[in-house]
């Protein structure tokens, strides 16, 4: 079948979302983005939306089931909460892409800003570029993959989410420490890079994750901040 | 919120465009500071005669410029004095003439307009669409930090040839401002970018380029700031290192634009090949003409 095309230069988000909502069809295009905020915010149904240039904030935020990919750029907020399905993009993202987000796979093509993963709970995350400063801040669950470096105070504050890294880390975050690859994680791993289609090898990372010094809140952690 | 837009042109040839470009990408920031927009256009030689000076003004009502022996043009609030003096004398004048009056800009290439109300009628009482020249910043403004007043509005420029916008607050800025008052700096208003308009100015004063003011205001500065500042041959962008407050960079062969969303970039000519990125936090990115 055919995707239903939506050119927002011609119609508002708004029209769009409210067809995402309730679809007839199974597919969509959407095109003229041009940055426009909360492009294909809100699905809850196994539809795919194709998504032709930029997107602002919120892109993609709480899908729950659908396919939406971004052949561009994404801002602030992209896949906020996501529950399940499939987010890709082919570009950057700016702040906190994937944030508390509980299910599913976000892929960015490009890099990520500041905050990617913060507060993640049970989302996969694969990166090919690099991610800013305190991404996977107090994340929860889920895993994350960073195909390039990732800045200062990563996993800070972390749980039970799982990071690798492929290149360099800056500081690590509070109770962020670098722990040993099993064949478990090579095997997690190599089918994260399967699923974003990277063609990295599994070895070439390194994981990192909680301490677990802090699960507990006590004044004597107060150092640790 | 704010907004911030500005393009500065690489190819002469999209000069005559300025005031378009520039009023498309202000149009594109609105919603997120639809309280007053100031603006600021360099190079365009009907507003400021080659060899003259231009001066920014609000005046008090009712004001009588007959008597500045200058051209004189009024644009909403604001009021464009130009005369072919050097820009201190020019300044002195209107300040002589005016002594309660606000100069809001002054120099040799440079227009400053400010005003209360919504961007796209501003956009109009300036003629911005009209506008021509090689470089332009627009701001739109939900205050925080103090008054909506043209007074308050962005750009602010306190230096020849000098603008800053701001979006974000400055959390030191009284500080800053009683060491800079100390080392004889008059400021005009309580707005804390002011501060940083003015520490940008006197280091700019002290000889250093863009690039080294901006690196000694992110060490001096608490707070969230994305800050957009020009000069008579520079533009330059800043960020926070919390980077907070939202900007993009798209550069192509032809232009260099920067905005607090893309959505304000989208209908630049070649934006689609254009290199577009998220400026780092705390880094300081700077062009020249």
């Amino acid at each position: 079948m055919e995707a239903l095309s939506f050119d927002l230069a011609e119609t508002t988000v708004r029209a769009l979302n409210a067809e995402l909502h309730d679809p007839t069809v199974k597919s969509y295009e959407v095109l003229h983005p041009d940055g426009a905020h909360a492009v294909a915010a809100g699905i809850d149904t196994g539809i795919a939306v194709e998504v032709r240039g930029h997107v602002g904030y919120y892109c993609a935020g709480m899908n729950d089931g659908g396919t939406v990919t971004v052949h561009g750029n994404a801002a602030t907020g992209l896949a906020e909460n996501m529950m399940s399905g499939t987010v890709r993009i082919t570009g950057d993202a700016s702040q906190s892409a994937g944030a508390t987000a509980h299910g599913g796979l976000l892929v960015i093509g490009g890099s990520a800003s500041m905050r990617c993963g913060i507060s993640m709970k049970g989302v996969d995350i694969v990166v090919g570029g690099s991610v800013g400063p305190m991404s996977a801040f107090m994340a929860q669950a889920g895993r994350m993959v960073v195909c390039g470096d990732a800045g200062d105070g990563l996993g800070d504050s972390i749980y039970e989410a799982r990071l690798y890294v492929r290149g360099t880390v800056g500081e690590l975050g509070a109770d962020c420490v670098e722990k040993e690859m099993r064949d478990e994680h090579r095997a997690e791993l190599a089918e994260l890079l399967a699923a974003a289609d990277l063609p990295y090898a599994p070895d070439e990372f390194r994981r990192y994750g909680s301490a677990r010094r802090l699960y507990h809140f006590t004044s004597d952690h107060s150092g640790s901040y | 919120m704010c907004g911030i837009v500005g393009l500065h042109l690489r190819d002469p040839g999209l000069h005559p465009q300025l005031g378009r470009l520039l009023e498309s990408m202000l149009c594109g920031v609105v919603e997120r500071g639809p309280d007053s927009a100031g603006v600021a256009v360099y190079g365009d030689h009907r507003r400021v005669p080659e060899g003259h000076a231009a001066v920014s003004v609000l005046l008090p009502p009712e004001a009588d410029t007959s008597g500045l022996d200058a051209t004189v043009t009024v644009a909403g609030d604001t009021t464009v004095v130009a005369a072919p003096v050097p820009v201190a004398d020019l300044v002195a004048r209107v300040r002589a003439a005016f002594p309660t009056a606000r100069v809001v800009g002054s120099g040799h290439d440079l227009t400053v307009y400010k005003g209360v109300g919504h961007p796209r009628e501003l956009a109009a009482t300036y003629g911005l669409a009209d506008a021509v020249g090689w470089q332009g910043l627009a701001h739109t403004r939900m205050a925080t930090e103090s008054a909506v007043t043209p007074e308050g509005c962005h750009p602010f420029s306190v230096g020849p040839d000098q603008c800053l916008v701001h979006n974000g607050s400055f959390s030191n800025h009284a500080s800053i401002r009683r060491e800079l008052v100390r080392q004889g700096v008059e400021f005009d208003s309580e707005n804390d970018s002011e501060v940083g308009a003015r520490f940008v100015a006197s280091r700019l004063a002290q000889g250093e380029d863009l690039e080294k003011a901006l690196l000694a205001l992110r060490e001096t500065f608490d707070g969230f700031y994305t800050l957009l500042v020009t000069s008579a041959d520079g533009f330059a962008v800043v960020r926070d290192p919390i980077a907070c407050k939202p900007a993009v960079i798209a550069e192509t062969d032809a232009w260099v634009a920067m905005a607090s969303e893309f959505r304000a970039l989208a209908a630049l000519p070649g934006i689609d090949g254009a290199r577009l990125y998220e400026p780092e936090p705390g880094r300081v990115y700077a062009w020249r003409r």
